[in-house]
């Protein structure tokens, strides 16, 4: 493990340590689009959306599913407070595809301005769990 | 002195309420257990939040964010957490005294409650009960914080009340809980530690710090409030552990006291017969 081509990860979440360990690159959305990031970034506060989080490895390349939450990227490692996060193997598909319906129907309906944000960001995460899980099922 | 067999009801009694306190003893010792893996698991996830916080505050500088100035209302929403069950020692009470001498008038309170003893105690002394999340007592999940600050923060948007204030019971260990009344909004982040400054400087947002802020402040108020409720139920158990390990032992004194009133009367009958008999028996000859 040479100095420079790793960093360290932490995911908490309020139930657990989610994820902690030396990684190359970590991949998630934030509010402003995608992001990568390698060894050695600038320090950075971004807010992350529901997507999907990409963690590499020197080996392999994990995926998980990570919903709102703050990120905290300094040069030595990035800290990612999420609100909720699960591995493939964790998430439900069927609530998963209840929650995409039930946002759907709320959007098509689409009372004040609040609730529709809501549904569309409810209607994001199920989209992106179903999206996850379905794709790693293969 | 009482007679034997009023002396032997009581024990019985005494036993078999020093059989339940017992095992309500052990059964709060085990949730008092699961209760403190939950509240150490989410410790890093406050202290990295209340980090995160504190350097997009110090960043932000004297902006005007609606979440940093009380609002114009006069009224103060306070959230306040307690159990839903008793026999806890005094952490219920404790809570509501907290509330009733906080300063804020009974008028000017509306009362959030989670845990059904402190809402109902409020509601006694008049307060006004604005919404009640007892059912989350039950078991604790990170959505019924995330409601309960939805709803909190709508209400200040909507500027029902300026204020809003987190009362509940902090857990130091085991054996001591206090009572702990915090303000949630405005924030307020005492600034005074000067050197922590320095690397923050270079930190960088992304969006613009007013609008992280606009992001950020909610989900902090939600850890908050998250923190409070694992707390408050780690506390609860702790207290009634507690308090049930002292009604064991007092019962325990009570039973020697009255093992040794028993004995003692059963002395006194023993020898009031042989003295009836030996002053018969005198009588005869």
């Amino acid at each position: 493990m040479e100095d420079g081509k790793v960093f360290q990860l932490e995911v908490v979440t309020p139930m657990r340590y989610f994820y902690t360990g030396p990684v190359t690159m970590v991949e998630f959305t934030t509010t402003e689009g995608d992001i990568g990031v390698l060894p050695g970034h600038i320090p950075l506060t971004c807010i992350a959306a529901p997507g999907i989080l990409r963690i590499h490895t020197e080996k392999e390349i994990h995926e998980a599913a990570l919903m709102d939450g703050i990120v905290r990227i300094m040069p030595d490692g990035v800290t990612i407070l999420a609100e909720a996060c699960e591995w493939p193997d964790e998430i439900d598909i069927v609530r998963a595809n209840e929650a995409k319906i039930r946002a759907e129907r709320r959007l098509k309906k689409g009372s004040d301005n609040v609730n529709l944000t809501r549904a569309e960001l409810a209607l994001k995460r199920s989209l992106m769990r179903i999206e996850l899980a379905s794709h790693n099922k293969k | 002195m009482a007679s034997m067999r009023d002396i032997k009801r009581r024990k019985g009694s005494i036993t078999s309420t020093q059989q339940i306190t017992k095992a309500m003893k052990l059964v709060s010792t085990v949730k008092l257990q699961h209760a403190k893996e939950k509240a150490d698991s989410t410790k890093p996830y406050f202290d990295c939040m209340y980090e995160t916080i504190t350097g997009v505050l110090s960043k932000a500088g004297n902006i005007n964010h609606p979440y940093l100035c009380a609002g114009k209302s006069k009224k103060k929403a306070i959230l306040v957490i307690t159990s839903n069950k008793g026999l806890a020692g005094g952490i219920n009470s404790n809570i509501v005294k907290t509330v009733v001498n906080s300063g804020i008038p009974k008028e000017d309170a509306v009362i959030f409650a989670a845990g059904r003893k402190g809402k109902d105690a409020l509601a006694r002394a008049g307060y006004k009960i604005a919404a009640d999340y007892s059912d989350a007592m039950n078991n604790v999940i990170f959505n019924d914080a995330a409601d309960m600050g939805r709803d909190l923060l709508d209400g200040f948007a909507r500027d029902e009340f300026g204020e809003i204030y987190l009362v509940y019971t902090r857990f130091k260990n085991t054996v001591s809980q206090s009572p702990v009344m915090m303000k949630l909004l405005p924030v307020e982040i005492e600034t005074e530690s000067g050197n922590t400054t320095d690397d923050l400087t270079l930190m960088n947002f992304e969006p613009e710090p007013e609008e992280a802020l606009q992001l950020i402040i909610p989900k902090y108020i939600d850890s908050l409030i998250y923190g409070g409720l694992i707390e408050s139920v780690a506390s609860e158990h702790g207290a009634r552990m507690q308090a049930m390990d002292s009604a064991t032992s007092n019962a325990q004194d009570m039973i020697d006291d009255l093992t040794l009133k028993y004995n003692r009367a059963r002395q006194a009958t023993i020898t009031q017969e042989i003295t009836e008999i030996v002053a018969g028996a005198s009588a005869i000859s």
